[in-house]
């Protein structure tokens, strides 16, 4: 469902170029779970941004579904962000003045929801989360762990096809970080495909599928496809 | 949720910010509420006069300067009343009526009052035809006005208020001004006593809120006997039959009466008008002052609100807000914040008007609803005008600051 045509990213800073990401070529199929790793500045957000029609690879095409994203008008571009991927930040990006319901809703509004629709949508992903009690607190009321299941709720809010993930558990407690973990598993067996950028690797234990980058490149031999059967 | 519930939040969050950012505009139209609103009511005012007392002339003693027109017989200088005949025998045209005063200061019981004589109409005409020349009241050409020759419904005494002349008024007789007349108790056919000799009150004059309330008129000739003056007066009022009438005989009257000098209403309120147009000239400045500073100013916060914002405006790309929305998110929050800065302003400058017009001015003010439109309108395009290029480059942020990490 997503695939990548000898891509490669290259940001230009007064005269110096750095080669966040060599040419690579992967696919990613419907309902997986890929866990990328490696070292930091290795290039894994210059990746999933590219995934996530964030940012134009400076060689090479991406796909979904067999939509080239970057020859696609900005405004559509929007809109495959809006209806198709949904977005873990490893610091949750949550918007400070509005409150957990609030927030959920804020993608609905973008995709133009219904004001009853977007309310009730919003009150039962916040229940899927466990937060039903803290629909009306802002993110400054609630706890580390809290803020990132808002955000988990959040990302759901237009049912996207695909997770996209950068470090989601890297700013929590090894108790909240078991908890988004479990959320992700379960979003994966939903039929989500998950895309996890981590350098934790017990939390890419989880994924079935492993890419490591190094240096921007993909390392050989690097790409296992963990079919862990259950 | 909409939009609007994204801009009012974030605005609720940051109160202060916006009052800093919209202090400049706030101000700017607040003086140009202010400015305007006195504005308005003075020129009214200066039309209210003109149109009130537009056809008059004034023929005064050469060192008098003039500050009130309803006192500009209040003073000690005098003119032969000689002048009287002569403009009676001159037959300018255009002319209604001319009236003699001489005001002299008595008491009645305690109270002190202005003993004014005035020569009615009647005796003025009576000189006129003694002369056998031309007729006293004669219509220039193309005059539109009604012209009051000698009306016999005019004739009432009441028209001295009105017309600030009269057509009769015996030695014996006097008229009082409504104020006096009611601290007195004083009533039509009642007797009083004025400088040792008893009058008979005519009537008593209908109000007219100036000075001439508190009056006592009596005739001319009573008057100069009883304070001994002489054959003089202190002013000789000329009404002209129109404003144009009114201001082409100021140039006659005064090659034919030199040591006098000549006001027309016009006048009196040059003054006024000057000052008016220079409180235009500031309005406009204030408008500049408005633009430029309150524009800046707002430039600036908006930039330093996108700059503030780039995480949250990354993450909302990443949720699927298009650059338009981004752009719209900006602008119509300048533009919220502008109706805002205008209405405040506006009724900051109406109070400020309201309050100070009295006092700088002297008129009274009162809200202009119609100013709140100009204001607002003004302060929107403003705002908006200063939030465009913020507003752009928000929409033209790089979505990926996002994954930054703190
Ligand atoms: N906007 C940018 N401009 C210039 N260089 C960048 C930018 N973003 C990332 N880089 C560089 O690209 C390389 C890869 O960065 P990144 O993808 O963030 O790595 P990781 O997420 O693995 O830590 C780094 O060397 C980084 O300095
Ligand atoms: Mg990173």
């Amino acid at each position: 469902m997503l695939k990548l045509e000898s891509v490669k990213k290259v940001y230009c800073k007064h005269q110096d170029e750095v080669v966040a990401l060599d040419t690579t070529t992967i696919e990613i199929a419907r309902g997986e779970f890929a866990a990328i790793i490696g070292p930091s500045g290795s290039g894994k957000t210059t990746l999933l941004s590219m995934l996530g029609a964030m940012s134009a690879p400076s060689e090479g095409r991406i796909l979904l579904d067999d939509v080239s994203i970057y020859d696609l008008p900005i405004e559509q571009r929007a809109e495959v962000r809006q209806n198709k991927i949904g977005f873990v930040f490893q610091t949750f990006n949550l918007v400070p003045y509005l409150t957990a319901i609030e927030n959920v809703q804020v993608p609905m509004m973008l995709s133009q929801k219904f004001r009853t629709e977007q309310q009730e949508r919003a009150e039962e992903l916040l229940g899927t989360v466990g937060l039903q009690d803290r629909l009306h607190h802002k993110p400054s009321e609630l706890s580390i762990g809290q803020q990132q299941r808002v955000a988990l709720a959040r990302m759901l809010a237009n049912d996207p096809l695909i997770i996209l993930a950068d470090e989601p558990t890297g700013n929590l407690d090894p108790e909240t970080r078991d908890q988004v973990l479990a959320f992700l598993r379960q979003f994966n067996e939903e039929g989500r495909t998950i895309i996890m950028v981590t350098h934790d690797l017990s939390a890419a234990e989880c994924a079935r599928r492993t890419l490591r980058l190094s240096e921007g490149r993909i390392q050989a031999g690097s790409d296992q496809n963990l079919l862990k059967t259950a | 949720m909409t939009m609007g519930t994204i801009i009012w939040k974030e605005m609720k969050e940051r109160p202060t910010a916006l009052i800093a950012s919209l202090l400049a505009i706030i101000l700017s139209v607040t003086a140009l509420v202010a400015i305007r609103n006195v504005t308005i009511f003075s020129e009214q005012e200066v039309a209210g006069k003109l149109d009130e007392l537009g056809a008059n002339v004034l023929i005064l003693p050469e060192g008098v300067t003039l500050q009130d027109y309803y006192a500009a017989d209040m003073h000690k200088e005098t003119i032969p009343e000689e002048h009287v005949a002569e403009l009676a025998l001159a037959g300018l045209t255009g002319v209604e009526a001319i009236t003699p005063k001489l005001c002299v200061p008595t008491k009645l019981d305690d109270r002190n009052v202005i003993l004014t004589g005035i020569l009615p109409q009647s005796e003025i005409q009576k000189m006129n035809a003694w002369s056998g020349g031309g007729m006293l009241f004669k219509k220039h050409e193309g005059c539109k006005a009604k012209i009051n020759v000698a009306d016999e419904n005019l004739d009432a005494p009441d028209s001295l208020a009105e017309r600030r002349a009269l057509q009769h008024l015996n030695q014996s007789e006097v008229l009082l001004g409504s104020d006096f007349a009611a601290s007195k108790g004083l009533k039509e056919g009642d007797q009083l006593q004025l400088l040792g000799e008893t009058f008979e009150v005519l009537s008593v004059l209908p109000s007219t809120g100036t000075v001439d309330d508190s009056r006592v008129f009596a005739h001319l000739h009573t008057v100069q006997r009883l304070s001994g003056t002489g054959p003089v007066v202190n002013i000789i009022e000329v009404m002209g039959c129109c404003e144009d009438v009114a201001n082409g005989l100021v140039g006659e009257l005064q090659s034919l009466l030199p040591g006098t000098k000549v006001v027309t209403i016009a006048n009196v309120v040059e003054t006024q008008v000057s000052i008016n147009r220079m409180m235009t000239n500031l309005s406009y400045l204030f408008l500049a002052i408005l633009v430029a500073v309150g524009g800046a100013s707002m430039a600036s916060a908006s930039f330093a609100n996108v700059i503030e914002r780039r995480r949250e405006i990354g993450t909302l790309m990443a949720l699927g807000a298009t650059p338009r929305f981004v752009t719209q998110l900006f602008l119509a929050k300048a533009a919220l914040l502008g109706l805002a800065g205008g209405i405040s302003g506006y009724v900051l400058g109406s109070l400020i008007a309201v309050l100070l017009g009295p006092v700088f001015a002297n008129v009274s003010v009162f809200p202009v609803p119609s100013l709140a439109i100009v204001a607002a309108t003004v302060a929107v395009l403003v705002t908006l005008a200063a939030s465009y290029f913020p507003a752009r480059q928000a929409s033209r942020l790089d979505p990926c600051l996002c994954f930054k990490e703190v």
